[in-house]
């Protein structure tokens, strides 16, 4: 009879929790809608930690009004992410929606944020698919289209005289979006191209490969686990001294360099952001985020504050009305907020335009390992889809 | 393709074949002998890692921390036995995959909170971090080590299966276990034995994967699907099938990975290949567990 005895709490409990909403005043309410279990928690909680310093250095008022910002996992599948979207949407009813960090996460949720004249705020997942013909009035991204940063470590590649390149990505969208990012700027030959399974755990015969074709270079993309696999291995099989490695900024990142250790030491790749990148708004930003968490912040936690920061000064903008969508989304537009990485505006079709910076991998006083930035390869850099967008 | 780098595609291929095996021995064993469908064989292979990467600055050694943290998962799966899975014998396996399924998530919120959601660090012992030299072949020293401690322990099953008396036991009780239990002998303990062996041998498959792989929350089951996909293939039980299993998509894949792109280009443009060959690559032991079936619908190695 555990059945029984169990229902008339959960009934009280239920009651007790639906009276509470209709009672609060008009706060701004924000859905963060991140992943928070599985492997990509790492990331999910630098997105939520840097969202939360934001949220309290503006005193718990973005944009001059009371913040509640509500928590959800996506557990990294598209399906739960648009049962959550559909949540935030009708029963939550908020004006915005944040912290997602996957592509395929955020193409599923569009329709029904679009649809419910939700504005998905992206603090990562940029994908060319948005960016481009099927660009939305409700998207804003606040990281990049994800084959600019390709695009940038081929350009410094090309700079750099390196003339056979040997490149690895997993087998999905992105991992051909930043190979193709890659290919638009480097124009020497391309000594293999090779699509891993997503999630592959062993690399050794991808570097047999590798080894045996002798390039001058070879690009890596893989995010998360992979990256320390692949970076582990091709450690091991004693490559790393001899051919070079480079690769989007974000393979290199605070949430895999602990896994890797020395083995990651002067390894470059560019990004629009660093944590040693000198504006005051950083310097505040990295100094009470590692005063607060312990941890140096990635990008992620970066672009996590920068969106809770364009939020907080678009609702400024408008005075605190939320309903006129048109004017708030001039206002977003408008981007009126001082960014950690310096210079920043919206495109066309509301990806940034900004500077990308080439990093390396150092060690740090503290003996934690970060990126320190060693040049400018692009300055105010848009991409090749906005042509394509509609919107003006 | 040379000689030389089909030989070290070869001997990659084997390598993650015999590492598949440390995995699959435990997990073949616990469900050929216990009729026990264990999901949460990856999360002793997860617990063994973490264990070996927190224990090598406490212990200051690569190998002492394998020893221990191998010691201290076999305990953690005897206590585990105990205390969760010794009621699950008699019912369906259904029952036992949504219990198994719910440590999967215990172990990876512990794991979560005692170590954070960071991956953590753990390399080679210095003496076996570079590469070695054979024969003209540079190959990682490491994997040189996984594939020597991998075929040690075949073998030192294989004695301890065929030679000894547990191993008689454990023989009988994956061909008839009713007529074990009739004759007297203390299937219990015989159980708790064999899970906490099985788990043993899924943290030693951790400790060596740690400093190839990353050491992550999660680890185990991205593994234990392949290693279901061995166990399958070889016959259910079966430690030599086990080990012909694990060897056989330890080879398929790689050598499958290493030649289809490339033989794909031989009949079609650059890009339409490399986009093939990586599907067909990826699909190569599926097909292979499909053909295996089809021919041996109970594996290559059947028990009972």
């Amino acid at each position: 009879m555990i059945r029984a005895r169990l229902i008339a709490p959960l009934l009280s409990a239920a009651l007790a929790l639906a009276a509470v909403p209709a009672l609060a005043a008009e706060p701004l309410r924000i859905g963060l809608i991140t992943t928070l279990s599985g492997p990509g928690a790492v990331i999910g909680a630098d997105i939520r930690d840097g969202f939360a310093l934001a949220v309290e250095q503006a005193g718990g008022k973005l944009g001059g009004l009371d913040t509640q910002v509500i928590e959800a996992d996506d557990q990294q599948k598209p399906d739960v992410a648009v049962s959550l979207a559909a949540r935030m949407t009708e029963k939550e009813r908020v004006p915005f929606v944040t912290g997602i960090i996957w592509s395929n996460l955020a193409l599923a949720m569009m329709p029904t944020l679009s649809g419910g004249n939700v504005f998905l705020i992206s603090p990562n997942a940029g994908t060319s698919a948005l960016a481009g013909a099927q660009c939305s009035p409700y998207f804003f991204n606040v990281s990049w289209p994800v084959d600019s940063i390709g695009e940038a470590a081929g350009a410094a590649a090309q700079a750099q005289g390196v003339k056979r390149v040997y490149a690895l990505a997993p087998n999905y969208p992105s991992g051909k979006d930043v190979v193709t990012g890659f290919k638009r700027a480097f124009k020497g030959e391309m000594a293999g191209e090779v699509y891993t399974p997503f999630g592959q755990l062993d690399y050794a015969a991808e570097i047999a490969q590798v080894k045996a074709a002798k390039p001058d270079g070879v690009f890596i993309f893989y995010p998360g686990g992979m990256g320390i696999n692949f970076l582990k291995q091709y450690d091991q099989a004693g490559l790393l001294g001899q051919i070079p490695l480079t690769g989007p900024g974000f393979s290199f990142d605070q949430d895999i360099l602990p896994a890797i250790g020395d083995a990651a030491l002067g390894i470059k790749g560019p990004l629009q952001w660093s944590p040693d990148l000198d504006n005051a708004a950083n310097r505040a930003f990295v100094a009470s985020f590692r005063a607060k968490f312990g941890r140096i912040p990635s990008y992620y936690a970066a672009q996590s504050y920068d969106s809770a920061r364009l939020i907080g000064g678009a609702v400024a903008a408008v005075g605190g009305d939320l309903a006129d969508k048109d004017k708030l989304r001039t206002a977003l537009r408008a981007a009126p907020f001082e960014s950690v990485r310096g210079a920043f505006r919206f495109n066309s079709n509301h990806y940034p335009i900004q500077n990308y910076y080439q990093r390396e991998v150092v060690r740090e006083e503290s003996g934690m390992l970060t990126n320190r930035i060693i040049g400018t390869i692009f300055t105010d850099h848009g991409d090749v889809y906005a042509k394509d967008c509609p919107m003006k | 393709m040379d000689v030389l780098l089909l030989a070290e595609q070869g001997l990659n291929g084997l390598q993650l074949g015999v590492m598949l095996f440390l995995m699959a021995a435990g997990l073949t064993l616990v469900f050929g002998i216990m009729d026990l469908i264990n999901l949460a064989h990856g999360s002793f292979y997860m617990v063994g890692a973490y264990l070996t990467a927190a224990l090598v600055p406490v212990l200051g050694g690569f190998l002492p921390a394998l020893v221990v943290a191998v010691l201290l998962t076999a305990l953690l799966g005897l206590v585990v036995e105990a205390v969760a899975l010794r009621t699950l014998y008699r019912r369906d396996h259904l029952d036992q995959v949504l219990a198994t399924f719910g440590l999967i998530l215990f172990f990876n919120e512990l794991i979560r909170i005692l170590f954070g959601p960071v991956p953590i660090f753990l390399n080679p012992p210095a003496a076996l971090a570079g590469t070695v030299n054979l024969w003209g072949l540079t190959y990682p020293a490491f994997r040189l080590a996984i594939l020597g401690t991998g075929l040690a322990v075949a073998v030192g099953l294989w004695l301890l299966i065929a030679r000894t008396r547990v191993g008689m036991l454990i023989r009988a009780g994956a061909t008839n276990r009713e007529m074990v239990m009739a004759l007297g002998v203390d299937v219990r303990l015989l159980f708790g034995l064999v899970f906490a062996l099985g788990c043993g041998l899924a943290g030693l498959a951790g400790a060596m994967a740690g400093p190839v792989l990353a050491v992550q929350v999660g680890m185990g089951e991205q593994i234990l699907i392949l290693t279901f996909v061995v166990i399958v293939i070889g016959g259910i039980g079966s430690i030599r099938g086990a080990f012909a299993g694990a060897l056989l998509v330890g080879v398929v894949d790689t050598l499958g990975r290493a030649l289809l792109p490339a033989s794909f280009r031989l009949v079609m443009d650059a890009a339409s290949a490399n986009a093939a060959g990586a599907a067909a690559a990826s699909m190569a032991i599926y097909i292979l567990m499909a053909l295996v079936l089809a021919v041996r619908p109970k594996g290559l190695f059947p028990v009972g």
